[in-house]
């Protein structure tokens, strides 16, 4: 009996074995862990990205179409975009657009136009005297911010270029650049970007042809060197990073609306009685705000707005 | 040996909310720190979903029998992450508003989708103990928490509609979970056809016996 048990007494045996179970073991936690905190770990090891040159734009006009509601800090408005041509993460386009070449930059002008032409974007900006908007900015996601914007009226640019009276509507092209703009290199969207609007909602003094915000010129990632904004549409109609404007008689196409037509239509004006498919549009979160609050018809801009579609079925214009 | 890991892997599976914590209290969750609470807590969900799925197919292919030891403690987490995310959409989205819920729940199929996600996964984390096994009696009890596949199926279709454009992401969740799935469909077609190899001969002894 006791030479049976001799092979239970070689440690010789035993003790590597336990070991490497042991090393398993272990080796299994710390994957294990380490999968856990990954997601995590990317937060803190992302640099805080450094704004790029910023310039002042001095001589800002007030406007009267301005809301006296609390201005959202620059930081989020900076480093919280939907911007796909850089990424579908709204953190990272403040990172990956911070190298993006504003200048030299053209802005073609085609279509139903009397003055086919390329304009220089510093030649666009000088058309009229900078004034400051503040505006709400509704997303189709359902989150919104206050900006202090700057340009002007996106009429001033329309009424020089003189559009001919067959011109019922403008489409505006963002950039396609893959090598700048790396969100292009996959077809997420259909690229390149591209928006429309009837041409009297171009004309409403309201639509803004826009280069700066928070007192500078615009960061790359919030669509510089030019854009539009439209305070009463959602997010996704006001065009960045624009290099061409065509004039047309036939209603544009709109990219989200390629991409998804039953949930994006042409107009997509913030309505909070007709919701997204998939989420209701009847609240929005104010970003820095704890509570949702209500959405407003045309993003509370109905007096100004609401005639241009007076008459329409806004549920089936939606 | 299990003794002395379990309880560091309990914390290891705490990291993530710790982590959230953490950047909640250094205000490092971003512009809209809810939504970043929203995603984070699902993400969980559906990572500790997919962790307590690959027990089964990692000890047996790894010959690792202990970890099954992990399976219920990975599952409950699971349970416990997603109770935090419909938490936050019920608090922080929602604000108790039930009206607006059953309208969503009804109206959105991710919210359904989500919604029926985490129902599932609440017998199972009510059975979840040694005496309910007991209770229940080993096969009664296993079918019941086969539940989880569609559990995790569902909350990766939740995922899925709920995406604007990137399908990335969510589709990433879907292949591991068709692997998961997968090997287990194969695993069940292998050991069937094993064991018809072996009745086989028996029955033909039988056969030849009479």
């Amino acid at each position: 009996m006791l030479i049976k048990k001799a092979p239970d007494i070689r440690s010789s045996e035993v003790t590597p074995r336990s070991l490497y179970l042991n090393r398993r073991k272990f080796l299994t936690v710390v994957t294990g862990a380490a999968v856990a905190v990954g997601t995590g770990l990317r937060q803190f090891i992302n640099p805080t990205t450094v704004a790029q040159a910023s310039n002042k734009i001095d001589g800002l006009k007030k406007s009267p179409f301005s809301t006296t509601e609390t201005i959202t800090p620059e930081k989020d408005v900076t480093h919280y975009n939907n911007y796909y041509e850089f990424s579908t993460q709204k953190e990272e386009p403040a990172d990956l657009a911070k190298n993006f070449r504003t200048r030299p930059w053209k802005v073609k002008i085609d279509g139903l136009v009397d003055k086919k032409q390329e304009l220089d974007v510093d030649t666009i900006i000088k058309m009229a005297p900078p004034e400051e908007r503040i505006y709400r900015h509704r997303c189709v996601e359902g989150w919104s911010i206050v900006v202090p914007w700057i340009g002007f009226s996106l009429s001033e640019l329309i009424k020089r270029v003189n559009p001919q009276s067959k011109a019922k509507f403008v489409e505006f092209t963002t950039l396609l650049d893959p090598n700048q703009m790396p969100g292009q290199r996959r077809a997420v969207l259909d690229w390149p970007y591209v928006e429309g609007l009837r041409m009297d909602e171009a004309m409403h003094p309201l639509a803004l042809l826009c280069f700066g915000m928070y007192g500078e010129d615009l960061p790359n990632q919030d669509g510089a060197p030019l854009r539009i904004v439209l305070p009463w549409k959602y997010g996704f109609k006001s065009a960045k990073a624009i290099v061409h404007i065509r004039f047309t008689d036939r209603q544009p196409l709109n990219t989200w609306n390629i991409s998804a037509p039953s949930e994006y239509g042409f107009y997509s004006n913030v309505n909070p009685t007709v919701d997204h498919p998939r989420w209701s549009q009847a609240k929005e979160r104010r970003l820095g705000e704890f509570f949702k609050r209500p959405t407003l018809m045309f993003n509370g801009y109905a007096d100004q707005v609401a005639s241009l579609y007076s008459g329409m079925d806004l549920k089936k214009n939606f | 040996m299990l003794r002395y890991f379990k309880p560091v892997i309990f914390l290891a599976c705490l990291a993530p909310l710790a982590n959230l914590a953490w950047r909640g209290f250094h205000d490092e969750l971003g512009a809209n720190p809810i939504e970043a609470i929203t995603h984070s807590t699902g993400t969980c969900t559906l990572v500790f979903l997919l962790i307590t799925l690959s027990v089964t197919p990692l000890r047996k292919l790894t010959r690792q029998y202990w970890l099954i030891n992990l399976r219920r403690m990975f599952g409950l987490f699971a349970f416990f992450y997603g109770c935090l995310h419909l938490t936050t959409y019920v608090w922080l989205d929602k604000f108790f508003d039930v009206h607006q819920m059953l309208a969503d729940i009804a109206k959105r199929r991710f919210i359904t989708a989500g919604l029926a996600g985490f129902v599932l996964m609440i017998p199972l984390a009510l059975t979840s103990t040694k005496s309910w096994i007991r209770r229940l009696g080993g096969k009664r009890w296993q079918a019941l928490h086969r539940l989880i596949y569609l559990s995790a199926a569902a909350g990766v279709i939740h995922y899925i509609w709920l995406v604007k454009a990137d399908l990335r992401s969510p589709l990433r969740y879907a292949f591991v979970l068709l692997v998961l799935l997968g090997y287990r469909i194969v695993a069940s077609i292998v050991s069937r056809t094993k064991a018809e190899a072996e009745v086989t001969p028996a029955t033909k002894i039988e056969v030849s016996e009479s």
